[in-house]
């Protein structure tokens, strides 16, 4: 019965993944995979090998109720830091069972048992605190920028050479416990270390990759106890991760290697912005173009979820709309601190799926369109990244917002983006800045168009 | 080896469903891969109920409790993002 209802599982789990391949079928994916891990659990809850099930439902009973709160009340801006908090208690329930596995019987297991019991808590070590580490600069407790220091690679990478040196002590007395203990702690402060010196916008490159690494810890802990759909489970997790993750590093134009030890986003050598002669328009004007376009392409960024603009952003979508023009929403996959979040933020504020357009789809339109406004967004249309090889950008695929006819800049200061990189685009002659609050601004200029 | 051989499919075919999904889904495929990574709660049950002395039940509640937040948490909030992508 008990393997039966962990294929059953399985299917339904994989199937659920397949429903979010389309919008249309995804809710009802989403539910068969739900479906799916009831079965995992019912069949578990059957297995002879329980003897009470007392601290079985307190646990349920006490995560359930902390997990439907924060789905519940998260409101949908905090999502990045959602992802990170949760992918922490994933490798955090892989840590405990793999210690708790190792105390109770390390004496019975087999060598690849015990490879993937080590491999589990190692991995499961570093992701606890590096989720944690993610979590706490994606709620701002942490400052969001690069924390670097001298020699921080090499002892970084000195460190956790140190903690596989300690694996493969473990695998030749597998049965010792401070060695696998000594090598969680190491795990712990590698996990810290690793996230100091990313910045925030490499967020989703990271949150992407501890996604991998918490599937990963999963699938070792079925290799551990010879659970199938364990091992299933956290292998589609672990792929689905490493694909956002590569997604990710391409909408950057970047490695691997150079998000985790490259330090991006530290302000250095920047051309000032002296001698860049910035424009700006009055509100009045953009309300009359943007009445008067006949296509308005938005580039939304992550300023615009920090003013809470969405709502005001659709409003004036409708005013164009109302107006005679078209409007689409242009949505770079790194937009955000996670993939996907703008999509999520505008589907929010009601606005319809088919509106919200990806980079390569969008990017042929901008030459024929009127208006290209940027709200809260800078780093994905900074055009130094298509022409300037000296820029820190340069080869990132980017949003051609600067080959609108007209180009209108929602700022609140000229403070330079994420990557601390100064963006030409303020300084062309067909873009024109309004200065202020995102949301404030949509406001104002909605009320004009309306009285147009 | 057995085991090799479900990993190695299962990944595969993560590989190639989810590599479908499409960038405007990316966020709940997130939240969807977390609640699934929850999987943990499995070996989490085995350890609370399989009565293995003190220290591997208290371990195991704990677990039990971190996994089931991101079960029911996960999927809970992934319906409600799925919920508000309107048709066009």
């Amino acid at each position: 019965m008990m393997s039966w209802l962990y294929l059953l599982a399985s299917v339904l789990l994989i199937l659920g993944l397949q429903g979010l391949t389309d919008p249309r079928g995804a809710r009802r994916g989403i539910q068969l995979a739900a479906l799916g891990m009831l079965a995992a659990v019912g069949g578990t809850l059957l297995s002879p090998e329980l003897r009470t099930y007392l601290w079985i439902a307190l646990g349920i009973f006490t995560g359930g109720a902390i997990g439907a709160a924060m789905a519940i009340y998260m409101p949908m801006t905090a999502m990045p830091q959602r992802i990170a908090l949760s992918h922490a208690f994933g490798a955090l329930a892989a840590v405990l069972v793999g210690v708790a596995e190792h105390l109770h019987r390390a004496a019975e297991l087999s060598t690849l048992q015990h490879a993937a019991l080590g491999f589990e808590v190692l991995f499961g070590s570093l992701t606890v605190t590096g989720s944690l580490m993610a979590f706490a600069k994606l709620q701002e407790l942490l400052p969001t920028a690069p924390i670097v220091y001298p020699f921080q690679n090499a002892t970084n990478l000195g460190l956790f050479g140190a903690t596989v040196l300690l694996y493969w002590a473990l695998m030749t007395t597998p049965t010792s416990t401070p060695l696998l203990l000594g090598m969680a702690a190491l795990g712990l402060v590698v996990g810290i270390l690793m996230v100091l010196p990313i910045g925030g916008a490499d967020m989703p490159v990271v949150v992407s990759l501890l996604n991998s690494y918490a599937g990963l810890a999963a699938s070792a802990t079925g290799f551990a106890l010879g659970n199938q759909v364990l091992i299933i489970a956290g292998a589609l997790d672990g792929a689905s991760g490493f694909i956002l993750s590569i997604l990710m590093c391409r909408a950057m134009n970047r490695s691997f290697t150079n998000v985790l030890f490259g330090a991006f986003g530290t302000p250095t050598a920047t051309t000032s912005h002296a001698d860049q002669t910035i424009r700006s328009v009055t509100l009045e004007d953009a309300a009359v173009q943007l009445a008067y376009a006949r296509k308005v392409v938005v580039v939304p960024g992550y300023g615009m979820a920090v003013s809470q603009a969405q709502q005001t952003v659709r409003e004036l979508a409708e005013q164009v709309a109302a107006h005679g023009g078209e409007v689409e929403f242009a949505i770079h996959p790194v937009a955000g601190r996670m993939p996907g979040h703008m999509n999520v933020l505008l589907a929010e504020a009601n606005i319809p799926y088919d509106q919200l357009k990806e980079m390569e789809q969008v990017n042929p339109e901008f030459p024929s369109t009127d208006v290209a406004l940027v709200v809260g967004a800078n780093d994905v249309v900074n055009p130094a990244a298509r022409e300037d090889k000296s820029s820190p950008l340069y080869g990132m695929p980017i949003l051609d917002a600067d080959r609108a006819r007209s180009v209108i800049v929602l700022k609140r200061s000229m403070k330079p983006g994420f990557a601390g990189v100064e963006n030409p685009l303020f300084a062309l002659p067909n873009c024109a800045l309004l200065f202020g609050d995102a949301r404030e601004t949509l406001g104002r200029l909605v009320a004009r168009m309306k009285a147009l | 080896m057995d085991t090799l051989y479900i990993f190695i499919l299962s990944a595969f075919v993560g590989w190639l469903v989810i590599g479908r999904v499409p960038a405007l889904l990316h966020t709940p495929l997130m939240a969807a891969t977390n609640a699934i990574s929850g999987i943990s709660l499995v070996g989490s049950i085995l350890l609370a109920g399989g009565d293995h002395g003190t220290v591997p039940t208290i371990l195991g509640t704990v677990a039990v409790a971190a996994a089931s937040i991101n079960v029911i948490g996960g999927f809970l909030i992934t319906d409600r993002m799925l919920k508000m992508f309107r048709k066009p």
